[in-house]
């Protein structure tokens, strides 16, 4: 097992004996841990390890059963949201509406009325910023592209990012990961959920392994792989 | 505690059936209505047991709501005693507009009893206390508020020769009956770990509607004519002995009810709470 | 245009375009508008002298089971694709969302309405005797308390099972001042009895809408954050 070196000084987020319970479900089972500003963490684990519920917790989109959060400083979530990308397993757009349209929407709540930055953004995921097509027609891997451009709209300090890999073919998938890895050396913090492991294989700057609502283990490659 | 309650059940039987035979018995007969008449000695304490358990479920679910954040709680508390003070001054201060029969005193001693109600479920019950509080107090608020909408067409038919007329009272009692059944309703079929802040919501809701409720009946009959007239004039005061009797032994009884249904509702929820952390507890490879 | 406003405007447009494209709602919502009118038709005699004096009563209950059927749909678009939960972790303000769907089904609802009631007026032959201008702020007093309560109440009902039943167990009930107050107000117009007025109904009818609309908006963000 190679520890990274955690002791560096001032996490971007540190959480504190977290549990999210749903009934009798526990979800999350007293996570306790801290991530540092401009790294790409990729979170490893079987389904219902509880990554997803982790993820919605930093969004502010559930709140936690017991523990404490740290975000960028403050506590609630919900304080800070400017600061978050969130990219969920569904795609969070309307499917009637085209790619622009939808960006334009969500642009707007943010308080951008910029075109320009709608269109940035969707040139930066390799997508036609002309497209007029509904979001419904499109394949699922445009989905997802499109799906992380809404993520990225308002310049997020922090990415959080649900399976943005899944049903994407392994050549666009890796373009994201490549545009992720610039991403990150431009000072963002991201969060990459996926089963495909492999694909983060050296863009990660750390890998977070859960299992059973638990963080068992943070490496700097994928070797525990074999060993788990 | 454990010693208070065989206690109080043992008093609330005594006083119940001390009622009874003061409401059976002593309580003397009406002129016109007969024995049948004795129901009321029944009918109005349940009301007025219901409306003050959902007066109670109104404050807590308005609790449950604002102390969950310390901002709102502090506003929260100035509201209730500006309340209060405006309830004290605005009788005197505009005394022709009260109704004949209503004095100031009367209503400034309602506008304490509120604000004193408030202060001590505050001091009574923590945040999560009050959702249970809200929860037992609207059930048992249901079945007497349910007992007053039986008693009440049993006394109508043989008085009134009708089970029921579209009455104000009749009319609003109904109406606040069906919306604390819907609030019982959301509580069970929420299924989010939310249910307690949708059902405060429902409550302040359901309370916000009450006098809109009562207005639009009231006027909705006083323009149209009424079957019958009941009541009016002035009661036997040996009658009204008895009903103030019976309602003190009402009220116990809804106090004990009450007890005895949030002390099951809070050890629901710690063997819900023992199971959670038990959950917690599990090693990790049961759970795969 | 501050902020909450752009946003609310934005989400309007944005709902009023995606219900003009896909026009699930408002179909289904004629449909079975006229479905209501119809069936009402039979089961009270339309010819009666009598249907005058309940007619504002059939027309207040048509509408507000079409607006039912509306107010079910207005958050199931959000639904999908769980769309909600992009507005949940952004800034904008929950209220903004409510004012847009608010706004938005009063629009449909509206636009129900105007094609119901030449049916109703065919079908059941009415004219109006009292002052027929006062029908015009019982229309819109009335549709606002149904849309207003309907919609926060269809946000509840997300977190709820079987969430279509959910609506009407929860409005009905609230609803019903409201609903006597329409009833009788339009009565009273329609009716044209000069020892009565509309007057008292209209004004506890925009009490209602005050008193409701104030407590939705206190209230929208928690219910919308219940999760």
């Amino acid at each position: 097992m190679n520890e990274p070196n955690t002791a560096q000084t001032n996490p971007i987020i540190a959480v504190t004996n977290l549990v999210k319970q749903f009934g009798r479900f526990a979800a999350l089972r007293g996570v306790s841990t801290s991530f540092e500003a401009s790294r790409l963490y990729g979170i490893l684990g079987d389904n219902g390890a509880g990554k997803t519920t982790l993820l919605r917790i930093l969004a502010g989109l559930v709140p936690p059963t017991r523990g404490e959060i740290s975000i960028l400083g403050k506590k609630n979530p919900r304080e800070v949201c400017r600061e978050f990308g969130y990219m969920a397993h569904p795609s969070l757009l309307y499917d009637e509406m085209s790619g622009v349209e939808n960006l334009r929407y969500f642009a707007r709540l943010y308080g951008l009325e910029d075109e320009a930055r709608c269109a940035q953004v969707i040139a930066a995921v390799g997508l036609d910023p002309a497209l007029e097509r509904p979001v419904g027609q499109y394949s699922q891997g445009m989905r997802q592209r499109m799906s992380l451009a809404r993520a990225l709209l308002n310049d997020p300090k922090i990415l959080l990012l649900d399976e943005p890999f899944s049903n994407v073919d392994i050549r666009s998938a890796r373009e994201m990961v490549k545009l992720l890895g610039g991403m990150r050396d431009q000072g963002k913090t991201i969060f990459v959920v996926t089963h495909q492991a492999s694909l983060l294989d050296g863009a990660a700057d750390e890998f977070i392994w859960m299992d059973a609502g638990q963080i068992v283990n943070r490496t700097r490659d994928l070797t525990y792989m074999e060993t788990a | 505690m454990k010693k208070a309650f065989p206690i109080l059940g043992l008093l609330t039987a005594a006083l119940l059936s001390y009622a009874l035979y003061q409401a059976l018995v002593v309580a003397p007969t009406e002129q016109t209505m007969g024995d049948v008449q004795r129901i009321f000695y029944y009918h109005v304490p349940s009301a007025w047991t219901a409306f003050l358990l959902f007066f109670i479920n109104f404050l807590a679910s308005i609790q449950y709501l604002v102390r969950r954040d310390q901002k709102t709680d502090t506003i929260a508390n100035w509201v209730v005693i500006a309340l209060g003070v405006l309830v004290c001054i605005a009788p005197y201060a505009f005394r022709t507009l009260l109704p004949a029969g209503v004095y100031p005193s009367s209503v400034v001693t309602t506008g304490i009893a509120f604000v004193g109600l408030y202060f001590l479920i505050k001091r009574l019950f923590s945040e999560q206390q009050t959702d249970m509080l809200a929860l037992t107090t609207a059930e048992v608020g249901v079945v007497f508020c349910t007992v007053v909408l039986v008693t009440g067409p049993l006394w109508a038919r043989p008085v009134w020769g009708i089970w029921w007329t579209w009455d104000v009272r009749l009319t609003s009692t109904l109406v606040l009956w069906l919306i604390y059944v819907s609030y019982l309703v959301l509580r069970r079929f929420s299924s989010s770990g939310q249910t307690p802040v949708l059902a405060a919501a429902l409550a302040v809701f359901g309370a916000l509607d009450v006098p809109l409720v009562y207005f639009s009946i009231w006027f909705f009959r006083t323009q149209h004519p009424q079957p019958v007239v009941g009541g009016g004039g002035s009661i036997d005061p040996r009658m009204l002995r008895v009903l103030l009797i019976n309602w003190v032994a009402f009220l116990c009884f809804a106090f004990l009810v009450c007890w005895s249904r949030y002390r099951l509702e809070r050890t629901k929820r710690e063997v819900e709470e023992t199971q959670a952390l038990e959950a917690l507890l599990e090693p990790r490879s049961a759970l795969r | 245009m501050s902020a909450p406003t752009g946003i609310t405007w934005a989400t309007l447009t944005k709902d009023v375009r995606l219900e003009w494209r896909s026009k699930d709602a408002i179909n289904s919502m004629l449909f079975f508008a006229l479905l209501v009118v119809v069936v009402f038709s039979f089961s009270f005699d339309p010819e009666a002298e009598e249907s005058r004096q309940i007619a504002g009563g059939l027309v207040w209950v048509a509408f507000l089971f079409a607006a039912v059927v509306a107010l079910n749909q207005t958050w199931a678009r959000e639904l999908r694709n769980q769309v909600l939960d992009a507005y949940r972790v952004s800034p904008a303000p929950a209220n903004s969302l409510f004012v847009a769907k608010a706004l938005g089904n009063f629009i449909f609802v509206s636009v129900l309405e105007a094609l119901m009631t030449p049916l109703f007026i065919v079908f059941y032959k009415l004219r109006v005797l009292g002052p027929a201008w006062q029908l015009i702020p019982v229309a819109i007093l009335g549709t606002w308390a149904i849309v207003v309560n309907g919609t926060f109440f269809a946000a509840m009902s997300l977190r709820t099972r079987s969430r279509e039943i959910m609506l009407p167990l929860l409005l009905f009930p609230i609803t019903i001042p409201a609903l006597l107050s329409m009833v009788e107000a339009t009565t009273t117009i329609l009716v044209g009895d000069p020892s009565t007025s509309a007057k008292f109904w209209i004004v506890l009818l925009a009490t209602y809408d005050v008193v409701f609309t104030t407590g939705c908006l206190a209230l929208f963000g928690t219910v919308l954050h219940a999760e």
